[in-house]
């Protein structure tokens, strides 16, 4: 009962202060070894490395590499990319400065990952517009290297 | 008394001008194709069809206005390269600007001539959505530029004496073969190789850090293009340490290494005379320089305990040294780490190895290996003849390819062109400082443009102030073209103004 309470407590704690990545990197060795929480965007490739995972997780402004175990990254559908919005996640973990399990990068050790938001995939419909200005472009070049010639 | 150019200069100018653009928008159906076939980004590869048809109409139109047999002059040529390498700029912005991922045409334009320079300082917005068509052509950029601008035309749509002209004002000044034909297709062979090779082995190790097929070889060829031409783009935001792996460290390393050699010892070693790899003056140099700005950078790290311990000091430390040293400008730290944690010392060997750059005659930048090893020889001569009697008849020999004896003219040259670079590195620090930036930042962003490095101490964003931009857009440029062409488009718009 008192552990189970004292888990409620340390979840709620955990989300109580989210960092931006800025606010992280500009105080480093502040954060260096606190768990500390922060929520974006999971973009590019979830990278897995045996039982564990490296997923990136932006805040609008830049990625920071958040290393979890792969239990944990199982509710995460969508990355980030052209074609796709990625899951907006928030992250609780210990930050490092320089981690010296991962030679020295900057990064999330995960202990909690919440999925706020669920990403989709961004239908991106073929622009009319582009199409006309397009192909009346490459006609007028063409008709003007073959009107060349003659001038 | 200056003779004021003629309307056959500007023909001369206008008509190989026009060749050059048409060759710069003809690459730009390689992301039109790649956007349609392979990426499925039907609106991004549009993009590129429309820029490419805009460009080459500008460029067929110049050349049928200026249309002209007489030969191109030295003087015209160095004034064709100086434009053309502006032209690439505005006109390659076009696609990026129409991504919607950049603020302004000034900041696409910024992207595009650091690009090109093989600088690597970008302004995109949101780059972990930008689509891979857009990307690709960011790291195109690099490719291409590296190689030369002019090259892609000598190689392909401009023939006769032109194009040696044209050869000589990008900032090489060695041959590889007798026909200069001939040097610029070589140099796209080894790219070539290179590419695929490079490709391959990113990729490789892409898939073995848990990237999937597809994805591991899309960002082969992005890294690959801006490492072995010492760019330093990347297509996510926390560029290198986005992979979090050694072995990707260590193979980006290599490129970069072997991306700043000079076209020339490539040339050597693919002919089996690999004597030269250690004879060379360059290779030795740049062997000293690494070691010396290593201890410098050591020293400086170990002092403040940044790196708790040796082997991630050394890891994190000589990355970002190669990285300047070859003046491509991977980062496996955050910009702004370099300020906020590395203090002045380790910034200083930084800044020391950017501004010092790669070999002559290779995708680097800065003041080159060839000229500090041969200021370092004259040196030597000059304090030699300052212990003997002054009678004494002292040379000093250097090699380079072949063995040479050093000469006062050459020795002015290659001051001259150092004292160059020098004002360059200035001149930015002077607009940084007087905008407000600390000194060393100032001095760090200043040195990384203009020496074609690309690494940040976070001051390149795009809410710098637009002075600024166009400031490291010029540093960019006169330091990719080390000068000459630009004090040629100097020299031909004061002889228009005041000559008669």
């Amino acid at each position: 009962m008192v552990l189970s309470l004292a888990l409620i407590v340390s979840s709620v704690n955990c989300y109580a202060q989210t960092s931006t990545s800025l606010d992280l990197i500009n105080n480093a060795k502040h954060y260096d070894g606190k768990t500390i929480s922060y929520k974006g965007e999971v973009i590019g490739d979830v990278m897995v490395r045996g039982d564990h995972a490296w997923v990136h997780v932006n805040d609008g402004i830049i990625a920071i590499g958040v290393w979890a175990p792969k239990t944990m990254i199982q509710d995460i559908r969508y990355a980030g990319e052209y074609h796709k919005k990625g899951d907006i996640v928030e992250v609780s973990g210990i930050f490092h400065r320089s981690c010296p399990e991962h030679g020295g990068d900057l990064d999330i050790h995960a202990s909690v990952i919440r999925k706020i938001t669920s990403g989709s995939s961004v239908i991106q419909p073929i622009s009319r517009k582009k199409v006309y200005i397009g192909v009346f472009s490459l006609i007028l070049v063409l008709l003007f290297y073959a009107l060349k010639k003659f001038i | 008394m200056i003779p004021k150019p003629q309307l056959n200069d500007f023909k001369n100018i206008g008509y190989y001008l026009g060749k050059i653009i048409i060759g710069i928008g003809l690459t730009m159906f390689l992301p039109f194709i790649a956007g349609f076939l392979l990426f499925n980004e039907p609106n991004p590869a549009l993009d590129f069809l429309i820029s490419a048809n805009i460009t080459i109409f500008i460029g067929l139109f110049l050349s049928w206005l200026c249309k002209t047999d007489k030969e191109l002059q030295a003087g015209p040529a160095m004034v064709v390269i100086a434009l053309s390498w502006l032209a690439a700029m505005a006109l390659s912005a076009i696609p990026l600007l129409l991504s919607a991922h950049y603020k302004s045409f000034l900041d696409a334009c910024f992207e595009t001539m650091s690009g090109f320079t093989t600088t690597g300082l970008t302004l995109v917005q949101d780059l972990d959505h930008l689509s891979r068509t857009h990307n690709l052509w960011r790291h195109l950029g690099p490719f291409l530029g590296g190689q030369g601008i002019a090259i892609i035309a000598i190689s392909f749509l401009v023939g006769g004496s032109g194009s040696l002209k044209l050869y000589l004002g990008e900032g090489r000044d060695e041959k590889l073969v007798p026909n200069v034909m001939h040097t610029a297709r070589f140099i796209w062979a080894i790219s070539l190789v290179y590419l695929i090779f490079g490709t391959l082995v990113l990729g490789w190790v892409g898939m073995s850090i848990g990237l999937k097929p597809k994805s591991a070889f899309f960002h082969a060829v992005c890294i690959f293009m801006a490492g072995f031409d010492t760019a330093g783009f990347s297509p996510q935001s926390p560029n290198i340490l986005y992979y979090h792996s050694l072995a990707y460290e260590i193979v980006t390393i290599f490129f970069m290494v072997i991306g700043s050699f000079n076209f020339n010892l490539h040339y050597q070693v693919w002919t089996g005379n690999f004597k030269e790899l250690w004879k060379n003056i360059e290779t030795r140099t740049l062997l000293f320089v690494i070691m010396i700005v290593t201890l410098l950078t050591m020293v400086g790290l170990n002092k403040l305990g940044v790196y708790s311990d040796g082997m991630i000091m050394f890891r994190k430390g000589f990355f970002q040294l190669v990285s300047g040293q070859t003046t491509t400008g991977y980062m496996t730290i955050y910009a702004q780490q370099f300020v906020n944690e590395w203090g002045d010392l380790a910034l200083t060997g930084i800044i020391l190895s950017m501004a010092l750059g790669g070999c002559a005659c290779s995708t680097a930048g800065g003041i080159k290996m060839l000229r500090v090893g041969i200021i370092f020889k004259a040196l030597r001569q000059d304090m030699k003849s300052a212990m003997f009697s002054p009678d004494a008849i002292l040379v000093q020999k250097f090699h380079h390819i072949r063995t040479m004896f050093i000469e006062d003219k050459q020795v002015r040259a290659v001051l001259m062109i150092t004292l160059g670079y020098l004002f360059l590195y200035g001149l930015g620090t002077f607009v940084g400082v007087a905008l407000g930036y600390p000194l060393l930042n100032a001095l760090f962003e200043s040195t990384s443009a203009a020496a074609n490095v690309g690494l940040s101490c976070g001051i390149t964003d795009t809410s710098m102030p637009a002075i600024l931009k166009v400031t490291y857009i010029i540093e960019m440029w006169a330091g990719r073209l080390e000068l000459m062409s630009v004090f040629a488009l100097i020299g031909f718009i004061v002889a228009f103004v005041k000559g008669k």
